[in-house]
């Protein structure tokens, strides 16, 4: 990949303002996620109105981000991997606020639940939530690096966060068959750990973005065994 | 839109182990590539690359060039042009070229139309109004000159000169259109139809069209040849060069991050 | 850094006042000198200028009667050395500008010739026309065709006729070469890209393009045939003739050697005179006339080539 920047020096600026801006917006919304599992385990009512409070920043970012990437794509008309950049920053910051907003749901479900006595400990929610949180992590570190292994490595983890929330949700029924009493509580946590598992499907897309952007491989919506698509004329320059 | 190579397609030209020198100097090559017929290809790459040699090694307006010597086979449909015994001028008949600044002669506008026909012997007044019509028609500027065929040529506007050339260049319905940068000297709306003109033109002809806005290339060609310093670096559809280009001297030309 | 005042300042540069002056004083001083030939030419030549002058031969010793005869001559003179120069000399330039390889020993040595020709004095040309065409070509012709009788042998309007070509060929051959290297290359690109052969591309698009710069080399080659004297003096032109030339190898008078003849070998000087200047108003119109019909040619030509017709 080039790794020579561009002529023009406001361009190259622009594409780095854009990369950092990303960065600053993803680590917000890993916080969110943070937050709102830590708000979960403390019963900390205050903690979880402070990370709704903090949703606001996301969507404003998201805005801002969106605004640069209009502007970059009329004044640069960008091609080939910038453009791919372009193309997945548009994406990524839906995604990002998505997951964000999935934080936000969960603080109010968080609020909800502090209301009555805790259900049971919770062990495998706050699982999910560090598997979801460490895999945003993981693929920002990877967009950064350029490293599409790193990225496919967390799709592969998708699988984990589906089947802790199947046994979440097999054990929160039984719950709910022993006493009409626990439904409340059990729906609620369950809501949550549907929350998760979608945040661990937006971060799965984020990964797919991030091997396209690297590789140019277009990896979105394949099973295991199909290949990838690639367009294969005949080429026959030296 | 085409995207896929196809060699049956015809007006095809088949370039194989093309050098050119200009006196002891290698200007381009060795360059093998097959342009298919019947779709637009375009030939990017910054000043001095070769484009515009590997160009003219097409219609053999090379050999006008004192000390030029060009090696290697460029077939047309399976005929070579460069074979013993083929007429330069023969291969200009079906191989047409535009050039940069419009250049069309200081006659009226039908008689520069009907100049490559007048060459070839045509007489018949007629059967030459009914061709001149033709290829003002497809060059898509007989509605403007219809009524004014024998005014002088030098009377038009300069996106209408170059679609004259243009017609010109299209009433002997050569197979191949070669076009050298015919934009450039024109301002944004006539550069806007001839890019029009352009792909319409793929339907009848085969077009290979230099130019240094690489903009101009996405938006007008199927394929894109990517030259540097004498030679063909890529070569493929204009959607991968644009998209995913596999070489990186390919993807730092057109992302702007060269020198 | 201070910046320069806007307003304008009352006096003009002194730079540009000297320029002013020293062109206008340089352009007054030929107007005058122009106009003092003019005026005495005309006040001493018009009154003898009459219908009578133009149309009668000399008489009484050349102290009467008119020119006719030298005007012929004049005229046929030019019509013959143009008949020999043109498709020369435009022939030549249209091989050198367009066949011959610039760097080739041939052409060079064409090119050389060609400039050395224009250098040549005029007598020179004369003493040639006189030692090559009359007596060794006409000399050579009589001994073949008349069996020794003295036919072409002798001065002639022929002889003087090519003499003449030679002397304007340089004239024609440059104006030729310019007139083509003004034909954009471009023009001939795109020729030869709609498959014209070299010969195609120069008599359709480059020739007719070239042809007013041409004809104003024919038109400058024949004013200059009409002035100039010493070529002729050997090879063809003749004192006092009683009848006007009829062949190729007459003798002829001509209006330049007409008024050497007035002015030099007359008997009576003062009788001559007016004679002498009218001839001079003559010749002096015939020049203008020549020159300024260049011009119109040119420009009509150019008007023509840029409108066009179908």
């Amino acid at each position: 990949m080039a790794g020579r920047e561009h002529t023009d020096r406001e361009y190259e600026h622009e594409l780095r303002q854009l990369r950092e801006q990303l960065l600053v917006m993803g680590s917000h919304v890993e916080s969110i996620i943070g937050d709102s599992i830590q708000a979960l385990l403390e019963r900390d009512s205050k903690l979880a109105e402070r990370t709704i409070a903090a949703d606001k920043v996301v969507n404003r970012m998201e805005v801002e981000l969106d605004g640069l990437c209009l502007q970059i794509l009329a004044r640069r008309q960008p091609v080939a991997s910038d453009l791919r950049f372009i193309t997945l920053v548009l994406k990524v910051v839906t995604d990002l606020e998505r997951i964000a907003d999935l934080g936000v749901n969960i603080c109010e479900r968080v609020l909800e639940l502090n209301a009555e006595p805790q259900l049971k400990p919770y062990v495998d929610i706050p699982h999910m939530g560090r598997e979801a949180q460490s895999m945003l992590r993981e693929v920002l570190d990877a967009f950064v690096a350029k490293d599409a292994e790193r990225a496919r490595k967390v799709i592969d983890r998708d699988e984990v966060v589906d089947a802790l929330y199947a046994q979440v949700f097999r054990e929160l029924l039984t719950f709910m068959m022993e006493s009409a009493h626990n439904v409340y509580r059990a729906t609620r946590l369950q809501s949550i750990a549907k929350y998760l598992e979608r945040m661990a499907d937006h971060t799965t897309n984020l990964a797919e973005m991030v091997i396209f952007m690297v590789d140019g491989q277009d990896v979105r919506h394949l099973t295991s065994r199909e290949e990838p698509g690639t367009n294969d004329p005949r080429r026959e320059h030296n | 839109m085409a995207t896929l190579l196809d060699e049956s397609l015809t007006g095809s030209l088949a370039v194989r182990q093309l050098s050119v020198y200009y006196g002891d100097k290698k200007a381009l090559g060795p360059v093998t590539m097959t342009i298919p017929g019947r779709q637009v290809t375009a030939l990017i790459g910054p000043s001095g690359c070769g484009k515009s040699t590997f160009l003219r090694s097409l219609n053999r307006m090379n050999e006008m060039i004192p000390g030029c010597r060009v090696e290697g086979v460029v077939k047309l449909d399976e005929e070579s042009i460069y074979g013993p015994g083929v007429d330069a001028v023969a291969v200009r008949r079906r191989i047409g070229m535009v050039f940069q600044r419009s250049n069309p002669f200081p006659k009226s506008i039908y008689d520069n139309v009907a100049y490559g026909l007048r060459l070839g012997g045509m007489k018949d007044r007629s059967e030459l109004g009914g061709r001149v019509e033709r290829a003002l028609k497809h060059a898509a500027l007989w509605e403007e000159v219809k009524d004014r065929l024998n005014e002088s040529a030098l009377g038009l506007s300069g996106g209408q000169q170059q679609r004259l050339c243009i017609a010109r260049a299209l009433a002997v319905e050569p197979d191949v259109l070669l076009m050298d940068e015919p934009a450039s000297a024109l301002d944004p709306i006539a550069t806007a139809h001839i890019e029009e003109l352009i792909h319409e033109l793929a339907r009848d002809y085969t077009v290979v069209i230099v130019t240094h806005n690489m903009q101009q290339a996405a938006r007008v060609s199927h394929n894109t040849a990517f030259f540097y310093m004498g030679d063909l670096i890529e070569f493929d559809t204009t959607q991968t060069i644009f998209t995913k280009p596999t070489q990186s001297r390919t993807e730092d030309y057109i992302t702007g991050r060269f020198g | 850094m201070s910046r320069s005042s806007l307003r304008p300042s009352r006096w003009p540069h002194v730079g540009d006042v000297v320029l002013w002056l020293a062109t206008g004083l340089a352009t007054l001083l030929v107007l005058v000198i122009l106009a003092v030939i003019l005026i005495d030419v005309i006040k001493n030549g018009a009154p003898r200028l009459t219908l009578g002058f133009l149309t009668k031969a000399p008489s009484d010793g050349m102290t009467a009667g008119g020119i006719f005869p030298a005007i012929f001559g004049t005229v046929a003179l030019v019509i013959l050395m143009t008949i020999a120069a043109l498709p020369a000399g435009v022939a030549t330039a249209i091989y050198l500008h367009e066949y011959a390889s610039p760097t080739a020993w041939g052409t060079r040595i064409v090119r050389i010739a060609v400039n050395n020709l224009a250098g040549v004095p005029s007598i020179v040309f004369g003493l040639f026309g006189l030692g090559f065409f009359v007596q060794f070509v006409g000399g050579g012709m009589d001994k073949i065709f008349y069996g020794g009788d003295k036919v072409f042998g002798q001065p002639a309007l022929i002889w003087a006729a090519l003499t003449m070509a030679i002397l304007t060929l340089p004239v024609v051959i440059v104006a030729t070469e310019e007139a083509l290297s003004n034909v954009s290359p471009d023009v001939r690109l795109a020729s030869a890209a709609l498959g014209a052969t070299k010969f195609q591309t120069v008599s359709r698009v480059v020739l007719p393009q070239a042809i007013p710069g041409i004809l104003t080399g024919a038109i400058l080659a024949i004013s200059r045939g009409a002035g100039e004297v010493a070529p002729i003096l050997f090879t063809g032109a003749a004192y006092f003739l009683p009848t006007l030339p009829h062949s190729l190898h007459d003798q002829f008078m001509q209006l330049g050697y007409h008024v050497y003849v007035l002015a030099t070998q007359s008997s009576d000087v003062d009788a001559t005179r007016p004679l002498l200047y009218a001839t001079v108003l003559v010749l002096l119109v015939l020049t203008f006339a020549l020159n300024a019909s260049a011009i119109l040619v040119r420009s009509r030509m150019r008007r023509h080539l840029s409108r066009s017709h179908g």
